[in-house]
């Protein structure tokens, strides 16, 4: 299965990326993508909690069920305005 | 991407209030624009980022609330992306209404849940060169 990671803000300078593919198994919640994420990024791994995370631009929670050809973010602390 | 609610150009707020009903009675206006400080730093200029696709569908999201809490405000709303220099509009909202109680409910509501909805981020630049990320999480503006 295989998703499309997308970064913003504060969290795109960490990555060093905009976005990427990712591969991960079959029925991974978006909390397990989180985690992976955490062991490679030191500023996620910081985190106490998951941050907002959308899947196809929704907000969702961190239970959610990925599908093959999903878009998912991970969403640092909003400032619009 | 079609873009409704945001904007890489200067925010024209004449053209957003032309797309209200203005003889309703009610004008209720907010323009949000870059200030010179944050937190004690100075601020020289500020880089406004968004999920542009996610934000266009929360601000649409956010429009039919409104629609739904205020059924006699029409509301449109406009928030620019890119960089920004102190005293450019970064965001307008312009509430109309046949009284004036509910356009100014509805243009308050609206700016401040657009701030904890839309996923726009903004970089502030400072004197010396240096930039960093606006965290909320950290600076809550606590709606002033």
């Amino acid at each position: 299965m295989r998703v499309r990671l997308l970064h913003f803000a504060s969290f795109r300078d960490a990555v060093g990326r905009e976005e990427e593919l990712r591969d991960f198994p079959e029925g991974s919640r978006v909390e397990e993508l989180w985690a992976a994420l955490a062991r490679e990024v030191p500023l996620f791994a910081r985190f106490a909690a998951m941050p907002p995370a959308a899947v196809n631009r929704e907000y969702v929670p961190a239970g959610t069920v990925l599908r093959d050809g999903d878009e998912v973010a991970f969403l640092p602390p909003v400032a619009g305005g | 991407m079609s873009l409704t609610y945001l904007t890489a150009d200067p925010i024209d707020v004449a053209s957003l209030i032309a797309e209200t009903r203005p003889s309703d009675g009610a004008l209720c206006l907010f323009v949000g624009v870059v200030r010179n400080e944050n937190a004690g730093r100075e601020t020289t200029a500020i880089e406004y980022q968004a999920y542009g696709s996610m934000a266009e569908l929360e601000m649409a999201k956010l429009a039919e609330a409104l629609t739904r809490d205020f059924p006699q405000v029409q509301v449109r709303m406009r928030h620019r992306i890119g960089r920004l220099a102190v005293g450019d509009a970064s965001v307008a909202i312009a509430a109309v209404s046949p009284h004036r109680s509910e356009a100014f409910a509805a243009c308050r509501a609206a700016i401040d849940r657009l701030k904890t909805t839309v996923p726009i981020w903004k970089k502030e630049f400072h004197p010396d060169g240096s930039s960093d990320w606006v965290d909320t999480s950290r600076r809550p503006d606590q709606g002033r």
